[in-house]
């Protein structure tokens, strides 16, 4: 039997005024993923993950939760999720705990106070949860945001850009904790962010989207595992080097060179003969990598110009 | 849900300014009157005196509190549009409207209980005016009967037959407050921050208001129909006989408001796009 989505997207739309923000973009959630939502500033992912929580209403298109039609009339499916959508904002001038308590109570079903520091500990605000939120760092508001969020044991957690505002250390810990979520407690995760390097340690699945639209959808490793890659090397110093590469069987893969780097279009399993062949030529080899990475792979498909760069 | 409303309200600290306004506004007036209220009321009382011998103590506590009323009857929505306007608007100023409405509960249940919540302010803030307007005033100028004077007659009350007229007075009050909190509601739901609200309800009630008091035939054919001219349907209880088919008229009015403007804003907030 064909497992049923956590949360489907079928065809949504959503226009402001003449602005197409999201054209018919659908996707679905499986128990267990972690779910890359990846576009540019403005792409759409916000108005989607909005449209996903019933905060904007579609104007084609619909939402399911554990395959029951989202509406305004079944809020109560929301039970099923939990969200920080962009910034956690809260109550700064009540505590973390009154926060944490608060949207707990209207979160569905009874909670006890040894889940509240159940949450608080999992995201490492426990012996903090007193100070009035005011007083909290953007880092401990994310975490708080998260707490409150699967306070009551969601079977989807939304983070829209749970990273933004954060320093490094911020960043890496709430990389770290977003992991845990998934890893030890078997959340499913939504989580869209800019930092495409997080979304690429951290997502099992994924989806681009780019001026609303959908670009592509699928497996993290399936999409990251083209037929070719860009690998980049980087020789010792050599004016012979372009001439022997282009004279060779290599030069037709050679697509750019800029000083002593040099890409070639490739399949992957093809970089031990080409690393052969370099120190067979005498080419003094410094480097050899695979370009191939979430981001190269983001600009290539939304057509951004960074991503021509360096091409030929 | 309503208890978790009660409590954002009386955790923030501008929510007792409101009371700390009331009490001074009435402790103005009463020391005013107790410093200069026997040449006030020999002042007020000069042409009813020339014909009438007035004995007793007519500078007492109902008195003062009727005063007090009269004083506070714009101020007093105001203040209620200060919480009620920031009901939704302040919410989605702040952010964590979009937080709320992650929470499995339904927006018209949202609405309804900021619009209790907004009441059960309005209901406090009257208590606490009765306390300090009536109790204090009582407390520091004794009881009497009380001389309402009115453009072309005056009226004695007994005091035994004042409390009471305080209380049904008090009861229309808070009525008349319900339709300021639901009109400062509504305004709430078209808004993302509380400043427009509040200030769109100050205004509203401002306008209508001289709408209603000015004796301009121009205004005569709406004044019936706007809700500012029935809110001071509370003097109906110090006249004599109580004009009681009046009193029920205005208070029907501002039922029929107070409705309309929550419906409206139900309607309106169960369509809105919340993208604050």
């Amino acid at each position: 039997m064909e497992q049923q989505p956590i949360i489907e997207a079928r065809n949504l739309s959503k226009s402001f005024g003449n602005f197409a923000a999201v054209q018919d973009v659908s996707f679905s959630i499986y128990q267990g993923d972690v779910y890359g939502f990846l576009g540019q500033n403005g792409a759409g992912k916000s108005t989607t993950m909005r449209m996903l929580l019933g905060l904007i209403f579609p104007d084609n298109g619909s939402v399911y939760i554990k395959g029951t039609r989202f509406n305004n009339s079944s809020r109560h499916l929301l039970k099923h999720v939990g969200a920080v959508i962009e910034r956690p904002d809260l109550y700064k001038y009540l505590s973390g705990w009154d926060n944490l308590r608060m949207f707990a109570k209207l979160s569905g079903g009874k909670i006890s106070e040894e889940r509240l520091n159940e949450v608080l500990d999992v995201v490492g605000l426990k012996g903090r949860e007193q100070d009035k939120v005011k007083g909290y760092s953007q880092g401990m508001k994310q975490r708080l945001g998260i707490a409150i969020a699967m306070v009551h044991n969601p079977d989807l957690l939304i983070l829209d850009e749970p990273t933004n505002g954060l320093d490094p250390q911020g960043i890496y810990e709430m990389r770290l904790l977003i992991q845990r979520l998934s890893k030890d407690f078997g959340k499913t995760i939504l989580i869209s962010s800019h930092l495409l390097y997080e979304i690429e340690q951290m997502a099992t699945r994924m989806i681009i989207i780019h001026k609303g639209k959908k670009v592509v959808e699928g497996d993290v490793k399936t999409l990251m595992a083209p037929a070719e890659n860009l690998m980049q090397v980087r020789l010792q110093n050599n004016t012979n080097a372009l001439a022997t590469i282009t004279d060779s069987t290599w030069g037709k893969l050679l697509t750019s060179h800029h000083g002593d780097t040099y890409t070639f279009k490739m399949p992957q399993t093809d970089m031990p003969a080409l690393n052969d062949w370099l120190v067979s030529a005498a080419l003094g080899v410094l480097e050899i990598k695979s370009t191939h990475s979430l981001e190269s792979y983001f600009l290539s498909l939304t057509n951004n110009e960074h991503a021509k760069a360096g091409a030929v | 849900m309503l208890r978790l409303e009660l409590y954002k309200i009386f955790k923030r600290p501008r929510t007792y300014i409101s009371f700390a306004i009331v009490t001074a506004i009435a402790m103005v007036i009463q020391l005013a009157m107790l410093a200069d209220g026997k040449n006030f009321i020999s002042f007020a009382l000069q042409a009813v005196t020339e014909q009438f011998d007035i004995q007793g103590n007519i500078l007492n506590g109902y008195l003062v509190a009727y005063i007090i009323l009269q004083s506070l009857l714009v101020q007093i929505p105001l203040l209620i549009a200060l919480v009620a306007g920031d009901a939704l608007a302040g919410e989605a100023g702040m952010g964590t409207l979009r937080l709320l409405l992650t929470k499995p509960q339904s927006r018209t249940k949202i609405v309804l209980v900021k619009f209790i919540a907004s009441l059960c302010y309005a209901l406090m803030l009257i208590t606490w005016l009765a306390v300090v307007a009536l109790g204090l005033s009582v407390l520091i100028f004794g009881q009497g009967d009380l001389i309402n004077l009115k453009s072309d007659s005056f009226v004695v009350l007994l005091k035994q037959d004042i409390p009471w007229r305080y209380v049904a007075a008090f009861g229309f009050a808070a009525l008349a407050m319900a339709t300021v909190a639901s009109l400062a509601l509504l305004l709430s739901s078209f808004a993302d921050n509380a400043i427009g609200p509040i200030m769109g309800t100050m205004g509203v009630i401002v306008v209508l208001m001289i709408f209603s008091t000015l004796e301009l035939p121009i205004f005569a054919v709406i004044k019936k129909y706007l809700f500012t001219t029935h809110m001071i349907g509370w003097k109906g209880f110090f006249d004599d006989p109580v004009p009681y088919a009046a009193i029920l008229r205005s208070a029907t009015v501002l039922v029929v408001y107070t409705i309309v403007f929550v419906g409206i804003t139900i309607f309106w907030f169960n369509r809105k796009d919340i993208k604050s």
